[in-house]
């Protein structure tokens, strides 16, 4: 026998031969939605609100990390990301605040308390909570990025003790889209919180600052060598933020960033939110920002 | 041949007349045997009744933006290569519907029941096809998350090699290491020995289900010739093949993200997608959400998507890749380069559909060898 056609390996075991409707398959689906009920629906702002769900046909909680997003499925219309915005210490209770600016979002808006939604989740990585206690934490949101870095907020004050100075820096277009504004200004009554607010354009009555985000991480507060920075917001903002972190001397592998790209799965498998070698979806939306330096400056990458 | 009796045969001689007792053989078993057949000018991979539907005396001639049929001057039913279509649509259909839900109340209640799908046979599977069945199998089942309907469709089919005689215009497989050769990944692999003298076939079984179906067919053991009249097929494939990928492509595009070949070929891609549909890895999918006239049944649809649309990166606010060179760069780095750090392995096998099919002849080939040329 020539050497060439040597006896082949015989290939690992078969899997049963299993129909597609089979419910053991099924069972395992990271594409089918869970039922959720809404049980209470608040107006934000203008153009966003928030919904507190449970499980409509059981009692699970759904555990998640600061920083993690479900898809939100509404009847007919579709899915959207949306991160998780509420106390991690309390999974009992879903919280997702939205911005209705497409038809998925648009359709989640006009659901009211008791109605039913679909979700699919936790899906991606997390805040590093847990690697950043005994450093100083600061919390940099434009806009709407404070919905996804509440839970960090939230988990950082459930255990105050273990974390050094906490800043929060928040920037909103006008005073009209501060998001969770009582409880910003509560956080600011804190003596062991250092909270910040600015808009980029004053309006009404607004005697507070004016100006972009980045300005208020020029101001300091914290210690650059011990700080760990969780950044989120548009991704020009992000970039301005990075930067004047840096400036300050906290080191890129301490910085973390958010990224949104176009999903449809969450679980891998239809590639819309690739960002060079991640998967938006699975490697984040929180990166470390070192791991992402080199694609950040590219253009439509 | 030590093998004994019951354990898989390593190699045995088929008549060709044989193949139709392999195709009714593996219909007896329940499956589907979908193969390579003539439509439209194009070899099509389509369920088969019989081994007279194959493309008996047709070779294909393949190069950058051109594909034709031509007569071959002997009868050989494996001739053809690789045509527009992959096995990745019967794996992972192009159009799919997850599920179906009807509204309830205030609610909705899911119902998940999707038709059977059938048993597939695969018959004429290319070595470079193996592979970019191997490397979906990579990305349908991710370590995190599995798709279910995928996993049941390939692990209940059963899958004939063919080693290619010769390569086609379009094909670098021998540069990406997966082919011409079939090495693994079969049920049964099959060589063509054709000559004055014989028409005949090799096969060479790569599993208990292969040996068990061999083991209905009349055949005899292959012999020290047989094996070098395969060698000699097999070599000839290897090397008439014509173009090559340049080596260490992953290293090289990540390094020249913004090299001006992109605004170049940017400038040449129509974006029409040809390539990621005929693609045997690429695995991009959108979603769609019908409602039935009602509004009482809503149901969500998968189908295949491409990344040379401008709707694959909207977000809110506009689309990340708004020109035409970064969505060719998008495609072409996630293939050659980003799919390494992805799946462990390039997502290309060098099956050259997608300069074949490409409609102005694109050859990622050349745009490899392009950037590294000029200071990549």
């Amino acid at each position: 026998m020539a050497s060439t056609v040597d006896p082949l390996p015989a290939l690992s075991e078969h899997a049963p031969r299993v129909r597609e409707d089979s419910s053991d398959f099924f069972g395992a689906d990271p594409m089918l939605p869970a039922p959720y009920r809404i049980h209470k629906r608040r107006q934000e702002l203008s153009d966003t609100f928030t919904l507190e769900l449970a499980p409509a046909d059981s009692s699970r909680s759904l555990a998640f990390g600061p920083g993690q997003f479900n898809m939100l499925y509404a009847f007919g219309a579709g899915e959207a990301p949306v991160s998780i915005s509420g106390n991690p210490a309390n999974p009992a209770t879903l919280v997702h605040t939205i911005r209705a600016v497409g038809p998925v979002t648009e359709a989640l808006w006009d659901l009211k308390s008791g109605d039913v939604l679909g979700v699919r989740g936790p899906f991606g990585a997390a805040w590093p909570v847990a690697e950043a206690e005994g450093s100083d934490v600061v919390i940099v949101a434009g806009g709407i990025g404070l919905a996804p870095l509440r839970p960090a907020i939230y988990h950082v004050l459930n255990q105050r003790e273990k974390y050094g100075s906490v800043c929060i820096y928040y920037g909103a277009r006008t005073p009209a889209d501060i998001l969770y504004r009582s409880e910003l200004e509560k956080w600011r009554g804190q003596f062991d919180l250092t909270v910040d607010v600015t808009v980029d354009r004053a309006t009404g009555k607004w005697s507070g600052k004016v100006g972009v985000v980045t300005r208020l991480v020029a101001r300091g507060g914290f210690d650059p060598s011990q700080t760990v920075a969780l950044v989120c917001g548009p991704e020009i903002m992000m970039r301005y933020a990075v930067k004047s972190l840096k400036q300050q001397g906290v080191a890129n592998d301490r910085i973390y960033v958010s990224m949104e790209r176009n999903m449809k799965c969450a679980v891998g498998f239809c590639g819309h939110c690739q960002l060079g070698p991640y998967f938006i979806c699975r490697d984040g939306p929180v990166l470390r920002f070192d791991r992402i330096e080199p694609l950040f400056e590219i253009r439509e990458l | 041949m030590t093998a004994a009796p019951s354990s898989p045969t390593a190699s045995a001689i088929l008549d060709s007349a044989e193949l139709d007792r392999l195709i009714a053989g593996l219909s007896g078993e329940g499956y589907q045997v979908i193969g390579p057949t003539i439509r439209d000018g194009a070899v099509v991979y389509e369920p088969l009744q019989t081994a007279a539907a194959l493309p008996w005396g047709w070779a294909d001639r393949q190069d950058g933006g051109s594909y034709r049929l031509v007569k071959s001057e002997r009868n050989a039913a494996f001739d053809h290569v690789v045509g527009p279509q992959s096995w990745k649509r019967y794996l992972y259909p192009p159009v799919q519907r997850l599920w179906q839900a009807q509204r309830r109340g205030r609610g909705f209640l899911g119902v998940t029941r999707n038709p059977p799908t059938p048993h597939y046979a695969f018959f004429g599977v290319r070595s470079c096809e193996l592979h970019a069945i191997q490397i979906q199998d990579r990305v349908f089942n991710n370590g995190a998350f599995a798709d279910p309907g995928y996993l049941a469709r390939r692990a209940a089919a059963f899958i004939v090699a063919v080693n290619c005689a010769r390569p086609a215009g379009a094909c670098f497989c021998a540069s990406m290491n997966t082919g011409p050769r079939a090495s693994e990944g079969f049920d049964l692999a099959l060589t063509e020995l054709l000559d004055s003298e014989r028409h005949e076939f090799l096969v060479e079984v790569g599993s208990a289900k292969g040996a068990a179906i061999l083991g209905c067919l009349s055949y005899r053991p292959a012999g020290d010739s047989d094996i070098k009249a395969a060698q000699t097929v097999w070599d000839a494939a290897a090397n008439a093949m014509g173009r090559t990928m340049p080596a260490g492509v992953e290293t090289l595009l990540k390094h020249n993200l913004e090299h001006p070949r992109w605004d170049e070929v940017g400038q040449r891609c129509l974006n029409c997608g040809n390539c990621t549909l005929v693609c045997p890895t690429c695995f991009c999918t959108t979603m769609e959400d019908v409602t039935d006239l009602t509004g009482r049944t809503a149901e969500r649809w998968r189908k295949w998507d491409s990344c040379f649309t401008l709707d694959f990166s909207y977000i809110h606010g506009g689309s990340i890749r708004r020109d035409s060179r970064s969505r060719y760069r998008q495609w072409l780095t996630h293939k050659l380069a980003n799919w390494h750090d992805q799946f462990g392995s390039s997502g290309c096998v060098g099956c050259g559909r997608c300069i074949t099919w490409c409609p102005v002849g694109i050859d990622i080939t050349e745009e490899a060898r392009a950037i590294r040329d000029n200071g990549g």
